[in-house]
C-alpha cells in the first residue's frame, strides 16, 4: 500500500530531515509514527501527501511512484489520502455539515448521495447530533473528531493523521485511537504520527520511531519509558 | 478519477450509476449553486463589494456618456446636409428675365436636386420680419439685398458642392456664389477626434478597471488563504478553487455595468430639461438620444467580461501561488 524507499529529504540550508527511511505499510494496516518534534514525523507525512518531493529515495503508494505525479494531478493523489491535522484545520464560518462534506463537493458529489455519506460520516465519529453546528461550538475533541469525519467520508483507502490527539485529554485520546481502530479493521491502512508514547504502547500497534531523520525502530514498543 | 487506486471509481462522483445526461445536468447546477454562493458573499462583505462596485460603475460611466454624446453629435451633423446649400448672388440691376432663364437652366441641371429663388423683395420682407428693423427699414430709399439662387446639390459631400459652386459661379449674371460647407468638414473632423479621445480615455480606465478588480480579489484570495490551502488539502483542483472568485468577477461587472447604466440615464434625465430650453430656442427638432438596447447589452457585456479579466488575472497568480505547509 505504502513504501518508502531509501528516502531523504534534505532542505536548502543543508538540514537533513530524513534520512535514507525505508518501510512498508501493507493494505489494511495500521501503525504509529512516532519520535521527537523535529525528528521527521511531519515530513513523512508531507512526502505522502504531496506537499513536499522527497531529495532522494521513492515514495510509493500502491506500486505507484509519487515522483511521477505531475503537479495538475496532486489533488487527485489527495483524494485517495484522507488527512487529519492536529490542529484539525476546519472551516470555522462553516457548519459541521458543509466541513465534513468538503471533499465531496470538490468531488462532485451533491444532493441524496451526499447527505447520506455525510452522515454516515459522522455517525461513525459519534456527532451526528452535530450537523448543523458551527465548529467553535464544538470542544477540542469534537473538532478533532470532525477533522477525522471530513478525512473518511469519501472512503480513502490510506488515512494519515498528524499529532490527532496532541490538544487533547487522555479519555478523549483513547476514545480518537478507537475511532481509527474502527477504520482500520474495516481495511483502511492508517499511520498515525504521536508522540503520546504511552497510548502507543497500550494500543500494542506497529511503531516506527525516528530520531534526527533516521528510522530506529520499527516494530512494537514493548516499553513503557521513553525510547530515544 | 483515482490515479492510485484503479479500483476506486465507485467511490468518486464519476462512479458508473450517475448518467451522462444527468451529470450534465448537474455541471449546470453546480455552476448555478456557485454563483449564487459568490453572490452571497460580495453580500457578506459590503464595503468592499460597494467599493468595487462603485468604483467599476463610475469608470464605466465616462467613456458610456463620452460615447453617447458622439452618437448626438453625430446625430446633429447628419441632420445638416443642407449645409452643402449653395447660394448664388446675383449681380445688381439684373433683369427678372435674366434670373428666370438661369432658374430653368439649373432646374434642368442633372447635378441640382433643388433650386429656389428669393427675390430681393422676399429678401428684405424676410429680413424685416426676423431681424426687428421693421420700421427703420422703411427708411432705406431702395433694396440693398440681391437676388439669391439657392442651389441644393445632388452630391452633398464638399468636394463636389465645391465643384458645382466653382461651375455655377461662372454664370455671367452672377456676382459670386458661396458655400457654407467649411465648418461641416470642420464639425466631422471634430466628431472624429472626440471619438479616438473616447477611445482613449475608454482604454485607460478600463485598464485600471482590470488592476482594482484584480485588486479586489487578490485581497479576497488572501483573505481565505487558510480556507484556500484545507480545499487544496483535501484534493480540490485550482479550477475548483478559482471558480467562486471567477463568479464574484462576473457579479462586479453586472453590477457595475448597472451601476454605470444607471448613473448615465440619471445624467440624460437631467441633462434633458436644459438641453431641450436650448434647442427650442433653435427651432430645433433635437432629441437626446439614450442607450439603445443593443448598447445597453454591449455596455453590460463589456462590463461583465472586465470583470471576469480582471479576476481571473489576478485568480491565476494567487491561488497556485498557495499551498499548503504542512499537515
Amino acid at each position: 500500500m505504502l513504501e518508502f524507499d531509501q528516502v531523504s529529504k534534505s532542505y536548502p540550508g543543508g538540514f537533513v530531515a530524513l534520512d535514507r527511511v525505508s518501510f512498508k505499510l501493507e493494505k489494511g494496516e495500521m501503525a504509529f509514527l512516532t519520535g521527537h518534534s523535529g525528528a521527521g514525523k511531519s515530513t513523512l507525512l508531507k512526502l505522502i501527501s504531496l506537499i513536499e518531493r522527497p531529495s532522494v529515495g521513492r515514495v510509493l503508494i500502491n506500486e505507484v511512484d509519487l515522483s511521477r505525479i505531475r503537479r495538475p494531478h496532486i489533488p487527485y493523489v489527495r483524494r485517495d489520502i484522507g488527512i487529519i491535522f492536529q490542529n484539525h484545520r476546519l472551516l470555522m464560518n462553516h457548519t459541521v455539515f458543509d466541513n465534513v462534506a468538503l471533499p465531496l463537493v470538490i468531488e462532485g458529489f451533491s444532493g441524496k448521495d451526499m447527505v447520506k455519506r455525510v452522515h454516515a460520516a459522522l455517525d461513525k465519529v459519534g456527532l451526528l447530533d452535530k450537523v448543523r453546528c458551527l465548529p467553535q461550538t464544538l470542544s477540542g475533541g469534537e473538532q478533532q473528531r470532525v477533522g477525522i469525519a471530513r478525512a473518511v467520508v469519501n472512503k480513502p483507502p490510506l488515512l494519515l493523521a498528524d499529532e490527532p490527539t496532541g490538544n487533547l485529554d487522555p479519555d478523549l485520546s483513547k476514545d480518537i485511537m478507537r475511532v481509527f481502530e474502527a477504520f482500520n479493521q474495516v481495511g483502511v491502512s492508517v499511520l498515525v504520527a504521536t508522540h503520546d508514547l504511552g497510548l502507543v504502547a497500550r494500543m500494542k500497534y506497529r511503531t516506527l520511531t525516528l530520531k534526527q531523520g533516521k528510522m530506529i525502530n520499527d516494530g512494537l514498543l514493548q516499553y513503557q519509558e521513553d525510547p530515544l | 478519477m483515482s490515479i492510485l487506486f484503479s479500483g476506486r471509481a465507485s467511490s468518486g462522483a464519476s462512479a458508473h450509476k450517475i448518467s451522462l445526461g444527468r451529470r450534465f445536468v448537474m455541471f449546470w447546477v453546480n455552476h448555478v449553486r456557485q454563483a449564487l454562493f459568490s453572490l452571497g458573499e460580495l453580500w457578506r462583505t459590503p464595503s468592499a463589494s460597494i467599493l468595487t462596485i462603485g468604483v467599476l460603475g463610475v469608470s464605466l460611466t465616462l467613456p458610456a456618456t463620452l460615447h453617447l454624446l458622439v452618437k448626438n453629435v453625430q446625430q446633429v451633423s447628419d441632420s445638416f446636409t443642407q449645409a452643402a446649400e449653395i447660394s448664388l448672388f446675383i449681380k445688381d440691376g439684373t433683369d427678372d428675365r435674366q434670373i428666370n432663364s438661369l432658374l430653368k437652366i439649373l432646374q434642368a441641371d442633372n447635378d441640382i436636386t433643388r433650386v429656389t429663388h428669393i427675390s430681393k423683395q422676399q429678401a428684405l420682407d424676410e429680413f424685416a420680419d426676423v431681424s426687428g428693423f421693421g420700421s427703420a427699414l422703411t427708411y432705406l430709399t431702395d433694396n440693398p439685398l440681391p437676388d439669391v439662387l439657392l442651389v441644393l446639390p445632388k452630391n452633398t459631400s464638399a468636394g463636389s458642392a465645391r465643384q458645382l459652386l466653382e461651375r455655377l459661379s461662372k454664370e455671367r449674371i452672377v456676382e459670386f456664389g458661396k458655400l457654407d460647407i467649411d465648418w461641416l468638414t470642420r464639425l466631422d473632423a471634430i466628431v472624429s477626434l472626440l471619438r479616438q479621445a473616447v477611445l482613449v480615455i475608454a482604454v485607460l480606465l478600463l485598464g485600471a478597471v482590470l488592476l482594482i478588480i484584480g485588486n479586489t480579489i487578490r485581497l479576497s484570495i488572501m483573505s481565505k488563504k487558510d480556507e484556500i490551502e484545507v480545499m487544496k488539502l483535501v484534493g480540490a483542483t485550482d479550477a475548483f478553487i478559482q471558480r467562486p472568485f471567477l463568479y464574484s468577477g462576473v457579479w462586479f461587472g453586472v453590477f457595475g455595468g448597472l451601476l454605470a447604466f444607471l448613473i448615465v440615464e440619471a445624467m440624460l434625465w437631467w441633462l434633458q430639461g436644459a438641453i431641450g430650453s436650448v434647442t427650442s430656442l433653435y427651432d430645433s427638432e433635437f432629441r437626446l438620444m439614450a442607450f439603445s438596447v443593443t448598447e445597453f447589452f454591449s455596455l453590460m457585456l463589456l462590463a461583465v467580461l472586465l470583470g471576469l479579466t480582471g479576476s481571473y488575472l489576478s485568480v491565476r497568480r494567487h491561488i497556485s501561488a498557495i499551498e499548503p505547509t504542512g499537515p
